[in-house]
């Protein structure tokens, strides 16, 4: 029989085995950021020119290892966290197959290890694209193959989970919107670990080298790994908005503008997103226009339509809940009057803005066909992701942390004052190196690259000045950013050791989800609440993403003649 | 609220006039940018043909030494890498190779030349600099595309797939006259 607590902030019924499962899963999550950050910041202080720190052999070492711990093993291990989350907890449910939980959590921490020591060890140096027919040994490959057979348990416990409340009737009506973006997340996930087996296993039997498979092709891995990488990426996107959203409905007592909208926009994650792998793939040999142009266009765009609903519905949701509140005045009050010192807000509101207007725009700039020639493997396409994954994905996650972790502990933070900047030094910093690695990547400079002023070598490259004083500068805020991704985790270990327990606070000032008139909870066409504030912005976003997709076709016009 | 299940008939409920709007730009800007890439095929001066064929790297490094053997004019001092020059619109063989793109070629300025582009090893990145014209080069397979520099100058091919610990000594040279 499962046992519960009860959440003495939100009243929420707490099965003490998801309780469990979360804590570890989300703890795990956050020492691989401090590993994986580590590396990163390695990189970033040996492509920063004046620094030059590691030697080529370590460089690429780190930058494999980089990749794996932070955008495999910090990201999933933190949605783990959020999948028992938004079913078990969300849900009123016990969670369904613990020990299947426990079991997944272990594969996926041996996986994860197992392919770090590959990694330390020296011989398996191959980016976590792992590209053949470059070689890796074949415990690099077993880890990751683990790691994702794990994660396939946890959506396992899932979607077990959101059977048995369903079936225990432990809510009324449909899931919550957060959850049903967890289960587009976790749909997306089985297609994706489904999708790495298929390339990973061969690869794996080939690297042993025992006569199963001598060969594997190179533009066949290509399309089938990004069928896995792509897909995954959507999974992060599906995680973060439900982040978001669920911020905003702890925080602001916020419904969604529109259910139905803003749930059909989750919908066509699971039904386009997923196809769009062939964005990697632009400037391939072997694959035709046709097929690039429908996989970007149809599959892309109308996943990219979803992006761009949810990026109004959020922050509209919070437009519509503060006008209520009264903050009623001009088309910005309701702005100018949120928490800006609570890190969980304002991590949040940076995610959404960086995402869109860093990582979104230039992901489908991108990912035009012809404009992908003038950037592809170039470090536009690092500053891109950094948009992405780093100043959305990370920045969301650290957010919704700065709740979860006093609420399910009950503990006070240890360091309140320093969570105020955090998210502004972490998504700043950040959001300034992927902007400044951008801007080298506009001027040539490749990615995965230890040396751009080819010291070592019989001939080079002259990059101009400016081309310098872009990775100097992404540099320099790298530093910054780390220091904001430091402060997080210092802040989050410590809470968990050494934070004072919680008071049970009498009435506190914000309202907590649990206190909200059940008439605001229960949704009624707020929908009807005008939001001229968020549309305001949403334009201003469109008015950038419009010019500046322009702005490359002309640099593109520029080049010399390619048929 | 989102975290709390939707009750009552919440996919019957009208939605908001500046939802709906948003909704339709945000679906005719990617109805535009769909558009864009068709567009650029017929209007545009810069699009990959998709030419490929299989090829084994030991026939393509063939192919490449004998296209290098008819019209090698010099040797590069630094290297020993024949530095080739092939009439306008013939074609033009080159190959990535740990850790060097081979051979080094001396084009015409605004003349075509048919290029067939691969490696011989593992997989490469073709990045002309500082053109910026940036391609996938992967074992096995053979790119043909028609290039046409319309400048003139030294120009190099700085390869950007991560290819081996001397990845960043891989630097290629076209010059244009
Ligand atoms: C903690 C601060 C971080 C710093 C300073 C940092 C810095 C960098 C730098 C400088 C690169 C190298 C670009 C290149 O040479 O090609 C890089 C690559 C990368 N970063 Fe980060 N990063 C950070 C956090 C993250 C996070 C949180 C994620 C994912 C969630 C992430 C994902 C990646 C990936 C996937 C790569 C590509 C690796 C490859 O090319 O194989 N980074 N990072
Ligand atoms: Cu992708
Ligand atoms: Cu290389």
């Amino acid at each position: 029989m499962a046992n519960f607590r009860t959440c003495p902030d939100t009243g929420f019924k707490i099965d003490l085995q998801a309780d469990k499962l979360i804590k570890w899963n989300a703890v795990t999550a956050v020492v691989f950021l401090l590993v994986g950050g580590l590396f990163g910041l390695l990189v970033a202080l040996t492509r920063w020119p004046a620094v030059h720190l590691l030697d080529a052999d370590l460089f690429y070492l780190a930058l494999t290892a980089h990749g794996l711990d932070v955008l495999l093993v910090w990201i999933i291990f933190f949605e783990m966290a959020l999948l028992y989350f938004t079913s078990a907890i969300l849900l009123n449910s016990r969670l369904a197959m613990p020990k299947v939980g426990w079991l997944g959590y272990v594969l996926m921490l041996v996986g994860a290890l197992i392919t770090n020591v590959a990694v330390l060890q020296g011989n398996s140096t191959v980016m976590f694209t792992s590209y053949v027919p470059l070689q890796a040994e074949p415990h690099f490959y077993l880890g990751i193959i683990l790691f994702a057979v794990g994660a396939l348990l946890g959506c396992a416990v899932f979607f077990g989970t959101l059977y048995i409340a369903k079936k225990e009737r432990t809510y009324e009506g449909s899931i919550p919107l957060v959850t049903f973006g967890a289960m587009t997340a976790a749909i997306i996930a089985v297609f994706t670990i489904a999708t790495g087996a298929v390339i990973l296993i061969p690869t794996m039997l080939w690297s042993m080298d025992i006569g199963l498979i001598d060969r594997v092709d190179g533009l066949v891995y290509r399309i089938v790994w990004w069928g896995m990488g792509h897909s995954s990426q959507q999974i992060n996107v599906a995680a973060q908005i439900a982040c978001w959203y669920a911020i905003a409905a702890i925080l602001f007592g916020a419904k969604p503008l529109s259910e139905k909208v803003s749930r059909t926009a989750f919908l066509m994650y699971i039904l386009f997103l997923q196809l769009a792998s062939a964005h990697h793939l632009l400037v391939d040999p072997g694959l035709s226009s046709e097929y690039k142009i429908f996989n970007t266009s149809y599959a892309l765009y109308l996943a990219v339509l979803g992006s761009m609903i949810h990026g109004l519905t959020v922050p509209g949701a919070i437009e519509a809940a503060q006008r209520k509140k009264g903050f009623n005045n001009g088309l910005f009050e309701w702005l100018a009057k949120a928490p800006w010192g609570n890190p969980v807000f304002s991590g949040m509101a940076l995610s959404v803005v960086l995402f869109g207007f860093l990582g979104g725009i230039t992901g489908v700039i991108m990912g035009t066909e012809q404009l992908n020639i003038i950037m592809h493997n170039t470090m536009y396409v690092p500053g891109h992701f950094h948009g992405t994954v780093v100043v959305g994905t990370t920045l969301a996650f650290m957010a919704i942390s700065y709740w979860i972790v006093p609420t399910l502990w009950q503990k006070e933070m240890v360091m309140p004052g320093l969570a105020k900047w955090q998210p502004y030094l972490f998504g700043l910093g950040m959001g300034a190196a992927a902007i400044f690695m951008m801007g080298a990547g506009t001027l040539g400079v490749p990615r995965r690259h230890w040396d751009i002023a080819f010291a070592d070598s019989a001939i080079g490259h002259v990059f101009p000045e400016a081309a310098n004083l872009m990775m100097g500068l992404a540099g320099v805020s790298a530093v910054v950013g780390s220091l904001g991704a430091l402060i997080f985790i210092l802040n989050m270990v410590g809470t968990i050791l050494w934070g004072k327990a919680k008071v049970p606070a009498p009435a506190s000032a914000e309202p907590t989800p649990a206190e909200t008139p059940s008439a605001a909870t229960s949704y009624g066409g707020a929908g009807t609440m005008a939001v001229p504030g968020t549309f305001v912005l949403a334009m201003v976003f469109l008015t950038t993403f419009v010019l500046y997709y322009f702005v490359n076709w002309k640099y593109l016009a520029g080049v010399w003649g390619l048929s | 609220m989102s975290i709390f299940p939707a009750k009552g008939v919440w996919w019957n409920e009208p939605v908001e006039k500046s939802e709906v709007l948003w909704v339709s730009i945000a679906f005719l800007w990617a109805m535009i940018m769909f558009f864009m890439m068709p567009y650029w095929h017929f209007a545009g001066e810069q699009n990959l043909s998709n030419e490929a064929y299989k090829i084994s790297p030991d026939a393509f490094v063939e192919k490449t030494e004998n296209f290098a053997a008819k019209y090698t004019v010099r040797e590069d001092a630094a290297t020993g890498i024949p530095v080739v020059a092939p009439p306008a619109g013939s074609d033009v063989y080159i190959f990535g190779r740990t850790f060097e793109w081979w051979p080094m070629l001396e084009l015409e300025q605004d003349k075509s030349y048919r290029f067939h582009i691969s490696s011989a090893d593992y997989m490469h990145g073709f990045s002309l600099l500082p053109e910026n014209i940036n391609l996938q080069i992967i074992p096995d397979y053979e790119m043909v595309l028609t290039i046409t520099p319309t400048s003139s100058g030294e120009f190099s091919i700085v390869c950007n797939e991560f290819c081996g610990i001397g990845h960043h000594n891989m630097v290629g040279k076209i010059f244009v006259k």
